[in-house]
């Protein structure tokens, strides 16, 4: 069953579409990603979400209940923010108990003194204090309890947003970038200890970030979110493996997809060097289609005899890997390989290359840029054998 | 040269600062030194700072005596403390909704302010002075201070402080279940010190010290603020005794300049407004 439902969210700010029917199913526990450029409508759909934003159109379900026309407060969802939006007049404490109490006391028990004559309050705020007191212990802030946030450091106050949210155990847990603020070593250390917290606390979680390599590490399931569609909604590994548009394509790895424009033959076959690859099956003859191979499945060898030929014209030595940048002879354009530092050792500026492309690895796109199945032609020969 | 040293900028900038503080500050020490002074002192024709004969103690108790100096403080209290709360009352939750809130008539709103800026009391004296006669409220603490309980001045301030503030503190609040008063009275108001401070110096100091709309709408003495009480002990009761006279004005200034000493740091971040930073 789906905790979280998203059916067809539009959203528009003065004639300019930002979200185009963003439609999502969240199973409970899970924890997806949302990835995209910036501007891609992202940080709108998780604050309509929250309630902070108001959809267009759509429908919003947390938990079996359409919760599109609530107010933020009412929906129990519990939001991290980027700039993590502690208040900075209260302590870490004071700033984790701010929920629970507002839920918890009435409107006569928060007041300042008369509250503290009520009945019952006094039983509550132990009640929360000891909530708080737990929640800090988990997330190793206990230390930190009597600080206000002026006298924290990013990573401190990340912790405290992040107590804050989870203290009162929401039906759904927003994050938006709650990682961009902190240095480059600290985030790595903290997306573990988020993803490990997720897993401990089991509340679905809506992640947004732009980072890539956040989002494939992360998450259960990753959404790419393009130009206020939501292109694919899939597991990190088939999202990257199996793309099914070229914008998610050309989004997610580092360095960027190769893209080579190129066309189908009128038996449907896209010819590239020694690859033969049939496209859709051969419903699609004599059209132009975009061949790409991620960069980790070319290989330059150090010759110039072979079908597909180049020159090395650029490398990035990144210690473990080395990034080879070859023009093409034939059209131009420029391959991206990702090599071992052993196998770029054979390689050199200006030095001629055989372009190896593995036809298992690479994928056809149409013009509009969805998928077409692409099959190598030796194994579709071999296949029409087997059926007559 | 190390930076400290005093270079030649350095003291001219320091001396030219000197004078000008000097110059500001002259018609205050006069006033303290001629408080000090016998009458017959204060009309000679040799001019000294220091009084050659204190008469502190005699012009002191004179202006004490002759003039209801305790009602006139305590009216000056009043009226300035009624007029700085409802005004916060009513600009702060203005200047919250017009800072954070949509809502259809904010532009309009925000042309009213402006306007509001730019409308002087003096222009609307005239018909709030026979509309407080019709309804029979001259002469009372509501007179004083009905005409400013609304001050645009006040929403222009607090609106530009509050939209620096950061938006996403204002989501974590509705997350959090606040309500939009809540989070006026919860996490605006807290973090609002430094201009709430400033502004109460910008108020208290120009109702304290206000003559003009006092003596439209006060003529009974029990309602005289300090200012217009100083008016009445000049007219009537001092003549030409000017010893007594600015022992009067220093009871009644002495506690404007020390709330002002005691708020100076605030005052100062409130002007250049970086309350809410990091």
């Amino acid at each position: 069953m789906s905790v979280l439902s998203l059916q067809g969210i539009t959203k528009s700010y003065g004639g300019n579409a930002i979200l185009k029917g963003v439609s999502l199913e969240a199973e409970a526990g899970e924890f997806i990603a949302l990835v995209g450029p910036s501007g891609c409508g992202k940080s709108t759909l998780l604050r309509i979400v929250a309630g902070l934003d108001h959809g267009d159109a759509g429908e919003i379900v947390i938990g079996g209940k359409s919760v599109a026309r609530m107010a933020a407060a009412d929906r129990n969802v519990a939001m991290v923010f980027q700039s993590y939006a502690l208040y900075p007049h209260l302590t870490a404490g004071q700033n984790i108990a701010v929920p629970l109490a507002m839920r918890r006391l009435s409107a006569a028990q928060r007041l300042p003194v008369v509250g503290n004559l009520l009945p019952g309050q006094k039983q509550l705020r132990s009640e929360i204090q000891r909530q708080v007191k737990e929640m800090a212990l988990a997330l190793k802030i206990d230390h930190l309890l009597d600080r206000k946030p002026g006298q924290m450091s990013g990573g401190q106050r990340q912790r405290v947003a992040l107590a804050r949210a989870m203290v009162r155990r929401p039906a759904v847990f927003l994050m938006d970038e709650p990682l961009s603020n902190l240095d480059a070593n600290l985030r790595v250390h903290a997306r573990g200890e988020i993803v490990d917290l997720h897993r401990r606390a089991g509340v679905p979680t809506l992640y947004v970030t732009h980072d890539q390599s956040e989002a494939l590490s992360m998450a259960d399931r990753v959404a790419v979110m393009i130009g206020g569609n939501l292109l694919q909604l899939a597991a990190p590994k088939e999202i990257y493996d199996n793309p099914s548009h070229i914008e998610v394509a050309r989004f997610l790895g580092q360095p960027k997809i190769n893209v080579l424009e190129t066309r189908t033959d009128a038996a449907g076959i896209v010819r590239f060097g020694d690859l033969l690859l049939l496209a859709d099956r051969g419903r699609a003859p004599d059209a132009p289609v975009q061949l790409t191979i991620r960069p980790e499945f070319v290989r330059f060898h150090p010759a110039s005899t072979g079908r597909l030929t180049g020159r090395v014209e650029r490398m990035e030595f990144l210690g473990s890997e080395v990034i080879v940048h070859a023009r093409l002879d034939a059209i131009g354009d420029v391959v991206t390989a990702k090599s071992a530092p052993s196998e770029a050792a054979a390689l050199s500026l200006g030095q001629p290359v055989d372009v190896e492309i593995m036809p298992d690895r690479a994928m056809l796109f149409d013009q509009q840029g969805a998928r077409l199945q692409a099959e190598p032609v030796a194994i579709a020969a071999s296949l029409e054998k087997i059926h007559g | 040269m190390t930076p400290n040293a005093p270079s030649v900028a350095r003291i001219a900038r320091l001396t030219v600062l000197s004078l000008g503080a000097l110059i500001f500050l002259a018609p205050y020490i006069f006033m303290v030194s001629t408080a000090g002074k016998a009458q017959s002192e204060i009309f000679s024709s040799s001019l000294s700072l220091i009084p050659q004969q204190w008469s502190y103690i005699e012009n002191f108790s004179k202006a004490l005596s002759r003039v209801s100096m305790g009602t006139l403080l305590f009216n000056g209290v009043i009226v300035c403390a009624l007029i700085f709360v409802i005004q916060i009352v009513v600009a702060i939750p203005c200047a919250y909704a017009m800072a954070k809130l949509k809502f259809r008539a904010a532009r309009t709103m925000m042309v009213l302010v402006m306007l509001g800026l730019l409308v002087p009391i003096h222009a609307t004296a005239l018909p709030i002075y026979v509309a407080f006669d019709r309804l029979s409220v001259l002469n009372s603490y509501a007179a004083l201070v009905a005409p400013f309980s609304i001050s645009v001045f006040a929403i222009f301030l607090f609106l530009q402080f509050f939209r620096a503030m950061p938006d996403e503190l204002i989501h974590a609040a509705r997350l959090d279940g606040m309500s939009e008063a809540g989070i006026v009275a919860r996490v605006i108001v807290p973090n609002a010190w430094p201009a709430i401070t400033a502004f109460a110096i910008f108020s208290v100091v120009a109702h304290w010290n206000d003559l003009f709309w006092p003596l439209i709408v006060v003529t009974n003495q029990d309602y005289a603020t300090p200012p217009l009480g100083l008016l009445y002990f000049r007219a009537a009761e001092a003549g030409d005794d000017y010893g007594a006279l600015m022992a009067a004005t220093l009871i009644i200034t002495l506690p404007l300049v020390t709330a002002f000493l005691l708020a100076q740091k605030r005052f100062v971040e409130g002007i250049t407004m970086t309350g809410l930073k990091g």
